[in-house]
């Protein structure tokens, strides 16, 4: 199936899941991204059972905080 | 280097005077010439945790400045945000949370009358200050 990745196009296997995706794309420091699928954010925890669909697109996004202390 | 237009120095200035004491946050895009980065356009952002001491981009607007880079041909150079009462310098939690070693991360610093801005490159628990330069 074909889905955008970053606003890229890209063929995957048929029922990847946003897991997988991550580790296909050698996503570094997964723990600290935020996914959203056709602009909804994924739950976290929820990665491995969220299964991708044709048409899908797929954005991560690197938590950004800090503090002054 | 990186540049910044004082234009674009003078908006994020403006911004964090209006949010203080809350801190203020935003994203920095431009373009990489060399071993330049240029900004282009600064972005500004919710800071979701509204707190004095901490900040936490809005990952909506983030989303959406991401694709607003993308739509016009911008490469993403890092964020920034304000001490409202501190130094312009990264706090250890700061360091901690700075998780892309690629990024500039800009801290504007409100305690004294006149506004200082800092660019550090941080790796670890190190930090370097990069050469800024705001131009008109």
């Amino acid at each position: 199936m074909n889905i955008t990745v970053a606003g890229e196009k890209k063929e995957v296997k048929d029922g990847l899941t946003v897991a997988e995706l991550i580790v296909n794309e050698n996503v570094e420091m997964p723990d600290y991204v935020t996914v959203s699928v056709n602009d909804e954010f994924v739950e976290a925890g929820t990665f491995a059972d969220t299964a991708l669909k044709e048409g899908d697109s797929v954005e991560f996004l690197y938590f950004m905080g800090g503090g002054s202390r | 280097m990186i540049k910044l237009k004082k234009s674009d120095f003078e908006k994020i200035v403006a911004h964090a005077r209006k949010e203080a004491p809350i801190e203020a946050c935003g994203l920095i895009a431009g373009e990489l010439s060399g071993g330049d980065k240029i900004i282009k356009k600064v972005y500004i952002l919710t800071n979701v945790d509204h707190a004095e001491e901490h900040f936490t981009l809005d990952p909506k607007e983030q989303l959406t400045a991401v694709k607003d880079m993308r739509a016009n041909g911008l490469t993403p150079l890092g964020n920034w945000h304000s001490h409202p009462v501190s130094p312009s310098r990264p706090s250890d939690e700061d360091k901690r949370l700075a998780y892309d070693s690629s990024a500039s991360y800009m801290i504007l610093s409100l305690m004294d009358a006149e506004p200082v801005l800092n660019s550090f490159h941080i790796e670890g628990d190190k930090s370097e200050k990069e050469q800024l330069v705001i131009e008109d």
